[in-house]
C-alpha cells in the first residue's frame, strides 16, 4: 500500500475520531459540571442524554412531513431536547440528590444509579406504547449527504477537503459547529457572567459561598439545568450522527464520556473537551491498529482491532493518570493539613 | 387484626385468580424481558403467546387450561439458571421456549435436564448448545456450522466474491457464526481480510475507513439487526455499496428502517419463510400487530414456531397418554421424536441431539428497503 | 427524649426478650416453606395450596424464612434459641426444602456468593474507603482460574502449544525464571531501600514490573509448551480432586491480580480511582472475551467440574436427594463454610491493627500517614483481601454454573455488588450480608414472582411488572437511600459519624449529647431538609 492511499485513510480515521470526540466532549461536560459542584458522579447523566436523543427523535419524526427548513427543524429539536433534559436533570437533583447533600458520597452515587435504571425503563415504556424500541432518526434531506456536494455553492471547498482525503457529511459539520457553539456559550456563561461566577464560587466552597450571600441550592439547580441542557444537545447530536438510539444506548457512551471527563481532569471544562477529543481519536486509532500491523509486518499488532477499541481508552486513561494523577488539565490539589 | 384479615383476603383473591376447575398446563418462555435486549426477548415471548392463544381451544377440549408463563433471564447466565431451576420446580410447566442467548441456554438447559423439562430454542445457533447431547435441548434454528457455510456458499457462489471482510458483535451468537463463515471461506481459498469483533453499537467510522481501504467484494457481519443496521447506514453513507451478508440475527423489518436509504445489497440467511411466500406468515404478522401493537420481527416468528413445536409435542404426548396431562418425560420424548407442521419455517423434526434434521435456509435480499427471497439453501446438521 | 432525662441513655431500656417469638416464627416459616415447596401436599390442600403456589406468596415465604437468620442475629433471645434457629434454618430446613425445589439451593448459593463478594468489596470500599467499580474482575479471575483447568479447555491449550511451540524450549523456561527472579528481587530491593521515591526509582520500579510480567509470561509459555504432550490425558480437564488445591490457587490468583491492578492506581484519589477500577474491570472482561485460546472467548467454557466427593454423594443419596442435586448441595455447604470463614477473617481483620489502619486511611489519609500508616501497603492489602474473597467465590460460581462466559462479569455486576454493600450498610458485616440477600432475593425471586403473578391479569406488556425489574429495583434503591442512607443494618461507628454534625450542633454543644455508644435515633437527611436550607441559603 502506498502513501497516497494510506494518508487519506489516516486523515479520515483521525477526523472520524474527532467528530466522535465532540459528541463525547459535550456529554463529558454534563458530567464534569455536576462533578465540579457536587463531587458526584452523576450516573443518571447518560439517561438524561438519551432522553435528549429521544426528544430529538420525536421532534424530527413529527416534523418529518412538514416542508420546513432542515436547520429550523434541528433548532427546534435542540431547543426541545435542551429544555426537557435540563428540566429532567433539575428534577433528578431536587428529588434524588438534594435530600442527601450531607450523606456520605457513595449514597448519592447509588441513588444516581437507581435513577439511571428508572429512566431507562421509563423511556422504554413510553416508546414501547407506540410499538417502538430502536428509534431511527428521520433527518431532513441533505443532512446525510456529502458536505459541500458537487452542485452547491461551496463545491470548491468540498472538493478541496476531499482531495486532502477528508470525507465529511453535512451532519458531521453541523455537529462540529453546534458543539463548538455550545462550548462557546458555556464558556461565556461560566467565565463571564454573574451566574457563572456564583456557580464557580459554590463549586469551590459551598459554605463560604453561602456566607457571601449565594444561594447554593439555586446555583446547584442552575448547574444541573446547564448540564442537562448540554446532555440534551449531545443526545440530539448523537442521534443525528449515528441514526439510531434506544432507551439503553446511553450507558456505553456515558461511561466513555465520563472517562473523558476524568482524563481531562474532572471538574475542568476545557479538560472535558480535550479528554473527549483525545479519547475519540485514540479509540479510532486503536480500532485500525491492525492495518498498520499488517503493513509493518508486526504480528502482535495485527490482532489489535476494533474489539480492543473500548479498553484502549481505559488503558490510555490508566497510563495518563499514572503520570498525571489529576488528569490532563486538572489542577493538582495539594492537601494541606 | 383488620389489616391481616384484609391481606388474607387479598392473598385469597390472588389464589383464586389462578384457580379453575380444569387442570392447568403451562409452558414457559425464558428470554430477556428487561435491559438492552428486551425487544428481542419480548418478541420471543409475544410470538409464543400467539401460539398459546391459538392452541388454547385444543387444550380446552382435553380439559386442560393452557397458560404461558414468561420468565426474564435478563440476558444473564446466572439469572437464567436461577429461573430455569424455578421452572423446574413448577411441576405444571411441561416445556420451555428459550432462550435468546446461547450463554444463557447452555447452563439453563443443563439445570432443566435432570427434571426432563424440554427446551425448544427459537434463537440459539451456537454449536455447543446441542453438541452436549442433552435429551431436553432442541432448536428450530440452524446451527452455526450449518448457517455459516450456507452464508459462505452464498458469498462465493452467488456474489462471486474473492475477498471478504468479516465482522462480528463479540457475542456467542455473532462470533460463533462469523467463525464458521471464516472457516468455510478459507476452505474455499477465498481471501478473508479480517474477522473483526466489535461491541460498539454506534460509531463504526474506523471500521468503515478500513473497509474503504481494503475494498473487499463482500462483507459478512455476524450480529443482530440493530447493530448491523447502524453499520450498514454508515457504510453506505461513506459511499461503499459492497454487499453485506448476515445470519438470522438480521431477520427483522427494523433492519431496513435503521439502515434507511442505505438498505441495499443486504442478504441474510434465515429459517423463517418470507411473509409473502407463506400465507400463514401474513396472518401471523397481522395477528401480532393486532395483539401487541408492535411489528413482528424474526425472533417473534421463531418464538411462535418454537412454541408451536412445544404445544404440538405436548398434545402428541397427551394423546398417547390417553388424553390426560402427560409427564415431562413424555413431553420431552414427544418433542424429540415428533414431526411438527404448520410452522412459519416449514416442517420440523429433530435428530438425536435436538438439531433440525433438515431445514431450508432462505436467503433474503434487502433492496431499496424491500425484502425479497434471493434463494433457498437446504441444510442438514452434521449428525442425523 | 434525651432532653427530658439526659442522664438516662436509651440503652438502659433493654430490648425485649424474644426467645419464644423467635422460635415460633422459625417453626411457622419453616412449616410454610416446606409446605409451599411440596407440590404433592399442596395438591391435596385445595385453595390454600393454590395460594401457597402463587409466585408472590412463595417469594414472600422464602424471604420470611431467610429473615429467620436475621432475627436470630438481631433479637435478644436465649443462645440456644439463636443457635437452633440459625443452624436449623441453614443446615436442616433449607436443604430439606431444597430437596423438593432445587431452585432454593441455587438461590441460597447465589445469595451467599454475593454475600461474600459484598463482604470483600466492603473491605475495599467500606473499611479502606477506596471506591472500586471494577470489583467483578476478581470474581472473573477466580472463575476462569478454575474454569480453564477444570474443563476440557486446558487440554486444548496444551494441544495448541504442542502444535505451535515457536522458539520456546527449556532455555526459555530458564530465562523466564531468571527474569522473574531478577525483576522481583529488584522490585523488593527498590521498595526496601528507597525511602523517598525519586523519578529514577519510580521509573526503574516500573521497568522492573514490566520485566516481571514478561518473565512470568515466558515462564508460563515455556511450561505450557514443555507439558504439551500431556494434552491427551487432559481431554476432560484435570482431576476433580485438584478442586481443593485450586480453592487456594484462585484466592492467590485474584489477590495477585488485585495487587497488580492496585500497584499503579492506588496513588489516585476518590473518583479517579473509581473510574480507573471501572476501566480495569472492563479490561479484564474484554480480555476474557478476546483471548480465545485461554477463555474460549464469547463462546464460554463448559463443562466445568465440581469436586468429586463420593462419601458426600452417598450421604446425600441416603438422605433422599436426587443425583443431580448432589453437587449443588455440596456447593451449598461449601459456600456456607466459606462464608463463615470469610466472616471470621473479616471480624478479626476489623479488630486488628490493619483494620484500624484501613479506617484511619478512610477517614483521613494525611493524618493516617502522619501517624505512620504505610499508605500504599495498607491499601494494597485491602485490595488483595477483597480480591481474594471474590476469587474463591468466582471459582465456586464456575463450579455451580458448569459454564462461564464473559457476559457474567460485566459492569452491571460490579455496580450490583456495590449497591448491596451500600444498601446493607457500609462497613457493617451483617449489613452487607443482608444487603446481598435482599438484592439477590429481589432480583431472582420477588420481582420475577411479581411478574409471574401478574402475567395473566391482562396488563399491557409495556407495564407488566415482569418486564420492569430495573425500574422497580431503581425505585427501591432510590427510596432506600433517601429514607435510610446509612443502610439497612448500619455500622454503629458509621451512624455516629453521619450524625456527628448535629450531635455537636444540637446536643453536644449544649452538654446534652448522647453517650457515643448509644444507637440512638437514626438520622435521616431525607426527613430533615430544613437544616440543609439553613446552611446553604443566604440569599433569601
Amino acid at each position: 500500500m502506498d502513501l497516497a492511499t494510506l494518508l487519506p485513510f489516516i486523515v479520515n480515521v483521525i477526523v472520524g475520531g474527532l467528530v466522535l470526540g465532540f459528541v463525547y466532549a459535550i456529554i463529558a461536560l454534563g458530567y464534569t459540571m455536576v462533578y465540579g459542584v457536587l463531587q458526584l458522579i452523576n450516573f443518571a447523566h447518560s439517561e438524561v442524554f438519551v432522553t435528549g436523543a429521544v426528544v430529538g427523535f420525536e421532534v424530527f419524526r413529527v416534523l418529518a412531513p412538514s416542508p420546513m427548513n432542515g436547520y429550523l427543524k434541528l433548532l427546534i429539536a435542540l431547543v426541545a431536547a435542551m429544555a426537557v433534559s435540563g428540566l429532567l436533570n433539575v428534577l433528578i437533583e431536587r428529588l434524588a440528590y438534594r435530600p442527601l447533600r450531607n450523606a456520605p458520597k457513595l449514597v448519592p452515587l447509588i441513588t444516581a444509579i437507581g435513577v439511571s435504571l428508572i429512566l431507562q425503563d421509563l423511556l422504554r415504556i413510553i416508546e414501547g406504547f407506540q410499538g417502538r424500541f430502536d428509534l431511527t432518526y428521520t433527518l431532513p434531506a441533505g443532512f446525510s449527504g456529502k458536505f459541500c456536494a458537487a452542485q452547491s455553492s461551496c463545491a470548491a471547498a468540498g472538493d478541496f477537503l476531499r482531495t486532502v482525503g477528508i470525507d465529511l457529511q453535512l451532519k458531521d459539520v453541523i455537529l462540529i459547529v453546534v458543539a463548538l457553539l455550545s462550548l462557546g456559550v458555556l464558556n461565556y456563561l461560566v467565565n463571564r457572567t454573574r451566574l457563572g461566577k456564583a456557580i464557580r464560587a459554590v463549586a469551590q466552597d459551598r459554605v463560604t459561598a453561602g456566607l457571601m450571600g449565594i444561594d447554593s441550592n439555586r446555583m446547584i439547580s442552575a448547574t444541573f439545568l446547564i448540564g442537562g441542557a448540554l446532555g440534551g444537545i449531545s443526545g440530539v447530536l448523537f442521534g443525528m450522527k449515528f441514526g439510531t438510539v434506544n432507551a439503553y444506548s446511553g450507558f456505553d457512551p456515558g461511561i466513555i464520556a465520563f472517562t473523558a471527563a476524568v482524563l481531562g481532569g474532572i471538574g475542568s471544562i476545557p479538560g472535558a473537551v480535550l479528554g473527549g477529543l483525545v479519547l475519540g481519536v485514540i479509540q479510532n486509532l486503536i480500532g485500525v491498529t491492525n492495518v498498520f500491523g499488517s503493513l509493518l509486518n508486526i504480528a502482535n499488532l495485527e490482532s489489535i482491532n476494533a474489539s480492543y477499541q473500548r479498553i484502549g481508552a481505559f488503558i490510555v486513561l490508566v497510563l495518563i493518570l499514572i503520570f498525571k494523577p489529576t488528569g490532563l488539565l486538572g489542577k493538582s490539589n495539594v492537601e494541606k493539613v | 387484626m383488620k389489616k391481616s384479615a384484609l391481606s388474607l383476603s387479598i392473598l385469597a383473591a390472588l389464589a383464586l385468580g389462578t384457580a379453575s376447575a380444569q387442570t392447568t398446563v403451562k409452558i414457559a418462555t425464558l428470554s430477556p424481558l428487561s435491559g438492552g435486549q428486551s425487544d428481542l426477548g419480548t418478541q420471543i415471548r409475544n410470538g409464543a403467546q400467539l401460539a398459546v392463544n391459538e392452541y388454547k381451544a385444543q387444550f380446552q377440549k382435553l380439559g386442560m387450561n393452557l397458560q404461558l408463563v414468561a420468565y426474564d433471564d435478563q440476558a444473564d447466565p446466572a439469572t437464567g439458571t436461577a429461573q430455569a431451576r424455578k421452572i423446574a420446580a413448577d411441576r405444571q410447566i411441561l416445556a420451555v421456549v428459550g432462550t435468546l442467548n446461547s450463554g444463557v441456554a447452555i447452563p439453563s438447559s443443563q439445570a432443566l435436564a435432570s427434571s426432563h423439562v424440554a427446551m425448544v430454542s427459537p434463537a440459539n445457533t451456537a454449536n455447543q448448545v446441542t453438541d452436549r447431547g442433552l435429551s431436553n435441548m432442541n432448536r428450530i434454528v440452524a446451527r452455526d456450522d450449518a448457517q455459516g457455510p450456507a452464508g459462505a456458499n452464498f458469498i462465493t457462489g452467488n456474489l462471486k466474491a474473492k475477498k471478504v471482510y468479516i465482522l462480528n458483535d463479540k457475542t456467542a451468537y455473532g462470533e460463533g457464526l462469523a467463525k464458521e463463515v471464516e472457516k468455510a471461506l478459507r476452505a474455499k481459498n477465498i481471501q478473508v481480510v479480517a474477522n473483526e469483533g466489535t461491541e460498539e453499537k454506534s460509531d463504526f467510522s474506523g471500521i468503515v475507513s478500513k473497509i474503504k481501504l481494503q475494498r473487499p467484494d463482500a462483507i459478512y457481519f455476524g450480529g443482530i439487526y440493530n447493530q448491523v443496521g447502524v453499520f450498514i447506514k454508515q457504510l453506505r453513507d461513506a459511499g461503499i455499496d459492497t454487499p453485506v451478508v448476515g445470519g438470522d440475527g438480521l431477520d427483522s423489518s427494523e433492519l431496513a428502517t435503521i439502515a434507511g436509504t442505505g438498505a441495499n445489497n443486504i442478504y441474510f440467511t434465515t429459517v423463517a419463510a418470507p411473509i409473502d411466500a407463506l400465507p400463514a406468515a401474513k396472518v401471523f404478522a397481522a395477528n401480532f400487530k393486532k395483539t401487541f401493537n408492535d411489528e413482528a420481527q424474526g425472533f417473534g416468528a421463531f418464538g411462535y414456531d418454537a412454541a408451536k413445536v412445544v404445544l404440538q409435542g405436548i398434545l402428541n404426548a397427551a394423546r398417547a397418554n390417553g388424553n390426560k396431562v402427560p409427564t415431562r418425560e413424555q413431553v420431552e420424548a414427544a418433542i424429540r421424536k415428533g414431526t411438527f407442521t404448520g410452522l412459519l419455517s416449514g416442517r420440523v423434526s429433530f435428530n438425536s441431539v435436538g438439531d433440525r434434521t433438515a431445514a431450508t435456509l432462505y436467503v433474503m435480499n434487502v433492496q431499496g428497503g424491500k425484502y425479497r427471497l434471493a434463494t433457498r439453501i437446504p441444510v442438514k446438521p452434521a449428525r442425523q | 427524649m434525651t432532653a427530658a432525662n439526659p442522664s438516662a441513655p436509651r440503652r438502659a431500656r433493654p430490648a425485649p426478650e424474644r426467645t419464644i417469638l423467635l422460635v415460633l416464627i422459625f417453626l411457622v416459616t419453616s412449616a410454610l416453606l416446606l409446605l409451599s415447596h411440596n407440590s404433592d401436599l399442596l395438591g391435596t390442600l385445595g385453595g390454600l395450596g393454590r395460594l401457597l403456589q402463587n409466585p408472590i406468596v412463595e417469594a414472600v415465604i422464602v424471604s420470611l424464612f431467610l429473615a429467620n437468620v436475621l432475627f436470630a442475629y438481631l433479637w435478644r433471645a436465649a443462645p440456644w434459641a439463636k443457635a437452633l434457629v440459625g443452624l436449623g434454618s441453614l443446615l436442616l430446613v433449607l436443604p430439606m426444602a431444597g430437596q423438593e425445589d432445587t431452585s432454593l439451593l441455587d438461590l441460597s448459593i447465589q445469595i451467599m456468593i454475593f454475600a461474600a463478594l459484598a463482604l470483600g468489596l466492603n473491605i475495599v470500599v467500606g473499611l479502606a474507603g477506596l471506591l472500586d467499580l471494577g470489583y467483578v474482575a476478581f470474581f472473573a479471575v477466580g472463575a476462569y482460574t478454575w474454569g480453564i483447568f477444570g474443563s476440557p479447555r486446558f487440554g486444548e491449550i496444551l494441544r495448541y502449544y504442542g502444535e505451535n511451540p515457536g522458539a520456546t524450549n527449556a532455555a526459555t523456561l530458564a530465562f523466564g525464571l531468571f527474569l522473574t527472579a531478577v525483576t522481583a528481587a529488584s522490585m523488593v530491593y527498590i521498595r526496601r531501600r528507597v525511602v523517598r521515591p525519586t523519578r529514577l526509582s519510580t521509573w526503574s520500579f516500573g521497568l522492573a514490573s514490566f520485566g516481571l510480567v514478561a518473565g512470568l509470561l515466558l515462564t508460563g509459555r515455556a511450561l505450557l509448551v514443555l507439558n504439551a504432550s500431556r494434552a491427551q490425558g487432559l481431554a476432560n480437564g484435570i482431576d476433580g480432586n485438584f478442586f481443593w488445591l485450586f480453592l487456594a490457587l484462585s484466592i492467590l490468583a485474584a489477590a495477585i491480580v488485585g495487587v497488580l491492578i492496585g500497584l499503579p492506581v492506588l496513588r489516585l484519589k476518590g473518583d479517579y480511582l473509581a473510574i480507573i477500577t471501572l476501566g480495569l474491570g472492563e479490561v479484564i472482561r474484554v480480555l476474557a472475551n478476546n483471548l480465545d485460546l485461554f477463555t474460549a472467548g464469547s463462546q464460554g467454557i463448559t463443562p466445568i467440574k465440581s469436586a468429586p466427593v463420593p462419601w458426600f454423594d452417598r450421604l446425600a443419596g441416603t438422605l433422599g436427594f436426587q443425583p443431580d442435586q448432589y453437587y449443588l448441595l455440596f456447593l451449598y455447604l461449601l459456600v456456607l463454610a466459606m462464608i463463615a470463614l470469610i466472616l471470621t477473617v473479616n471480624i478479626r481483620l476489623d479488630r486488628s491493627r490493619i483494620g484500624r489502619a484501613w479506617i484511619a486511611i478512610r477517614d483521613d489519609e494525611v493524618a493516617a500517614q502522619a501517624m505512620g500508616v504505610p499508605l500504599v501497603q495498607t491499601k494494597l492489602i485491602a485490595f488483595a483481601t477483597g480480591a481474594s474473597f471474590a476469587g474463591v467465590m468466582g471459582m465456586i460460581f464456575a463450579a455451580k454454573q458448569t459454564f462461564i462466559s464473559p457476559e457474567s462479569f460485566n459492569l452491571f455486576q460490579s455496580i450490583g455488588v456495590l449497591s448491596m454493600v451500600i444498601l446493607g450498610g457500609m462497613g457493617s458485616f451483617p449489613g452487607v450480608i443482608l444487603g446481598a440477600a435482599v438484592v439477590t432475593l429481589l432480583n431472582l425471586r420477588i420481582l420475577p414472582g411479581l411478574g409471574e403473578a401478574t402475567a395473566n391479569l391482562g396488563l399491557p406488556q409495556q407495564v407488566n411488572p415482569g418486564q420492569l425489574q430495573r425500574l422497580i429495583f431503581g425505585v427501591i434503591l432510590v427510596t432506600m437511600m433517601l429514607l435510610r442512607p446509612e443502610g439497612l443494618l448500619p455500622n454503629r461507628r458509621r451512624t455516629l459519624e453521619l450524625h456527628q454534625d448535629e450531635n455537636q450542633e444540637d446536643e453536644s454543644a449544649q452538654g446534652e449529647g448522647r453517650a457515643l455508644t448509644t444507637g440512638g435515633e437514626v438520622y435521616s437527611p431525607g426527613f430533615a431538609p430544613q437544616k440543609q436550607e439553613d446552611r446553604a441559603g443566604g440569599a433569601k
